[in-house]
């Protein structure tokens, strides 16, 4: 998958999610169940703000000095015996894998899950090449196994799959006859990915963190698939995105207090892997090879910049785990893999404003994700300063847009032309109101008719305000109030 | 005291009760209110388009009419937010404008904010018999941290039934602009949050910034026409509710 799986219009995607509400539905049963676990957990926590504010500090603190971390971390990972490449695009990180296989004459992997593999189109490259793809997340696997069927969330990127749904899907495809009991489904796949980690000789992986101060990786999973694909094959490429670095163990330590809590509301997750090099002599477990690929892929464009406190993003979801709007509109609506409110950040910063142009508008700018946000991204003035620049720089808004907003602020800044004009326009509401509201018939007007299709609308009043308040003072000058 | 009052263009165009009703609230609290003529809009609902700098001439509008005032308060949450906060990003690169949007900055405050924080009260005296249940805008709460003021003042009104709303803090779908932009979304949203206040069983749903109420109203209005919700929910700013007396 690319980072843009669906081109379509923001609204045509939309109206699509909107029509389905058994996808809404779902979501919106996911959000509250992660509403209701992180809240308890987080009251757990008293000190939780402090914690927040010592991770964004953190956060800032190695993007600031990223070249330096990022040298170390490079440095330390070799010492431990791993190979680490630098890919400066997608095509550099895809092609660098592609050339370790071809190395490995590998015909089969394994995947772990991970969304920057899917930012770079792994997959479709490998499978370009010939290469047997195995994702091995449940959740990824469902999907791949659904002809691929787009993710809707970072974390659980399944998270729109009924299990009626996965269970069609598993029986469809793969000549499953048992329930939809979760439990036995997951028996299933067991047995089948459990083949394929044994013969695969490759295992790809992301990686949560990179410790620069060990030149270690990190996998987080609550499957303990990321291990197998760690493990088992003797192989292993980790795909790093390049500001996911922390300095060291210590601020490791902070970043998985957050990451776990605010991702599913867990106080830790089922597996936790810190990996240094590969196997040593002697050792059991670990790959013989290892391959860090480290991307930039558009990073270093925003490092620095107005929208750098994107980069402390840890992908823990909990943004999109509480958005109102991906409540309603859920992960598809934004065509990205990147979706909720770090999406409409990330994905303009990362595809330009022609093709994603319409998600900083989708959003109310309630503020909620950052009260969530364990690093404490300010996203909705993240989303404002994308409108100042597609509304200032490009010509993505409709070209009416600019003009009609002028006349009105210079309306809305000038008292007598702002009560001339309510005035004419007080006048006109009334002529066609019924009972003091719009008439429904009104929802064909252009800019007000989409309030009126679903909600009243009242109507101005003749006599606003300033003209009650003034006849109330000068009455009350005469003593008559 | 002297207070200046910005009442909001949204109030002053379609809820002229609602601005008299926080005027005699201050009034009645012993505040000698003066509400500046020249006062139009604070500018945000262009700037939260992303037309900042279109929107520069409201704001420094707002700036000159409450230049001599101590104290300013506001009948609307994210216009107060916008005073306290936008104006200053917006107006950086103006020295001489920047050094004026800090003063406004420094002395703007929400309506509920100013009774308890700077007038100390948190009866009114107000007596108000019915059920109401309340919504915390997102500005209010969340920008500006306003959380307990409202509730510490509608706890001390005689005879109201509060209600707690489920999810009080999400957003009830307005965000400005966001409401013609995306119509369809904004109104799932107002419509989960305008059935969630059905919900509580009360009759009377109220909240400290208008747009947001004129919203839900909007949605409660016309769900009791389609016959998806039982009753006329009445919505009031909390204003009105402490200016019952
Ligand atoms: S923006 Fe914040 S809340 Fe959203 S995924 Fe990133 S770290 Fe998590």
């Amino acid at each position: 998958m690319s980072i843009l799986y669906d081109e379509r219009p923001f609204h045509t995607r939309v109206k699509d999610v909107m029509d389905n509400q058994f996808k809404v539905k779902a979501i919106q049963k996911a959000q509250d169940v992660f509403y209701t676990k992180r809240k308890a957990l987080v009251e757990q926590v008293p000190a939780w703000e402090e914690f927040r504010t010592e991770a964004a500090a953190l956060r800032d603190h190695t993007l600031r000095n990223l070249d330096y971390y990022l040298n170390m971390f490079a440095e330390n990972a070799e010492k431990a015996g791993a190979h680490v490449f630098f890919a400066n695009s997608d095509k550099e990180a895809t092609d660098y894998a592609l050339e370790v296989l071809r190395q490995k004459e590998a015909k089969m992997i394994v995947k772990s899950k991970s969304l920057l593999t899917e930012e770079i189109s792994l997959n479709e490259e490998l499978i370009k090449a010939g290469i047997n793809v195995n994702e091995t997340d449940l959740a990824e696997f469902i999907l791949q196994t659904d002809d691929w069927n787009p993710p809707s969330h970072i974390v659980v990127p399944a998270l729109h799959l009924e299990r009626s749904k996965i269970r069609e899907v598993f029986h469809d495809k793969l000549g499953y006859e048992g329930t939809e009991n979760p439990e036995e489904m997951t028996r299933f796949v067991r047995k089948f990915i459990r083949k394929r980690f044994l013969t695969a000789n490759v295992g790809f992986t992301g990686c949560n963190f990179g410790v620069a101060e060990t030149g270690s990786i990190t996998i987080v999973s609550n499957e303990g698939n990321g291990r197998m694909s760690s493990s088992i094959p003797r192989t292993q490429i980790a795909v790093m995105g390049m500001e996911r670095l922390v300095p060291d163990l210590a601020s490791l330590d902070v970043m998985m207090e957050l990451l776990v809590r605010s991702s599913v509301g867990a106080k830790i997750s089922n597996y936790f892997s810190l990996i240094t090099g590969p196997a040593k002599p002697g050792e059991a477990d670990g790959p013989e090879d290892l391959h860090i690929i480290i991307v930039n892929n558009g990073r270093t464009n925003v490092l620095g910049g107005e929208f750098n406190s994107m980069l402390r993003c840890i992908h823990c979801g909990a943004c999109m785990n509480i958005c109102p709007v991906y409540r309603h509109i859920t992960g598809h609506a934004y065509g990205s893999i990147y979706p909720g409110p770090m999406g409409a950040v990330l994905t303009p910063l990362l595809v330009g404003y022609e093709k994603a142009g319409a998600l900083p508008y989708a959003s109310t700018l309630c503020g909620e994700c950052w009260e969530h946000c364990p690093v404490k991204i300010p996203i909705h003035e993240l989303l404002l300063k994308h409108r100042e620049n597609i509304a200032e720089h490009t010509n993505v808004r409709p070209a009416i847009e600019k003009p009609i907003f002028k006349t009105a602020a210079t309306m809305f800044a000038n008292s007598f032309l702002y009560d001339m004009g309510t005035k004419a326009a007080a006048v006109g509401m009334k002529a066609v109101a019924k009972d003091d509201a719009m008439p429904e018939w009104m929802k064909v007007l252009p800019v007000a008719g989409g309030w009126i299709k679903s909600k009243d609308m009242g109507t101005m009043k003749l006599h606003k305000f300033r003209d009650v308040y003034a006849k109330y003072e000068k009455n009350k000058k005469k003593g008559t109030f | 005291m002297k207070v200046h009052f910005f009442t909001q263009c949204l109030i002053d165009m379609f809820y002229p009760h609602v601005g008299m009703a926080g005027v005699q609230v201050l009034e009645h609290l012993g505040c000698d209110v003066v509400v500046p003529k020249k006062q139009v809009c604070c500018g945000q609902m262009f700037s939260n388009s992303g037309y900042a700098a279109t929107a520069k001439d409201a704001m420094k509008n707002t700036i000159e009419c409450f230049e001599d005032a101590d104290y300013v308060v506001s009948m609307s949450g994210s216009c107060a937010f916008a005073m306290k906060d936008e104006y200053k990003d917006i107006l950086k690169d103006e020295p001489a404008w920047l050094a004026r949007a800090n003063n406004l900055s420094a002395k703007i405050y929400e309506f509920t904010e100013f009774i308890v924080d700077v007038l100390g009260v948190t009866d009114v005296g107000a007596t108000f018999n019915d059920s109401v249940t309340y919504h915390t805008s997102c500005h209010v709460t969340r920008l500006l941290g306003i959380k307990e003021q409202p509730f510490k003042l509608l706890t001390n009104i005689r005879g109201l039934d509060y209600r707690k709303l489920d999810r009080m803090d999400r957003c009830c779908g307005f965000g400005g602009t966001f409401s013609i932009k995306n119509p369809d979304i904004s109104a799932a949203m107002t419509k989960e949050k305008a059935l969630n206040i059905a919900a509580t069983g009360a009759n009377v749903v109220a909240g400290a910034d208008q747009a947001c109420l004129m919203s839900i109203e909007g949605m409660l209005d016309r769900l009791y026409k389609t016959g998806e919700i039982d009753r006329r929910i009445k919505v009031m700013h909390i204003a009105e509710l402490l200016n019952c007396r």
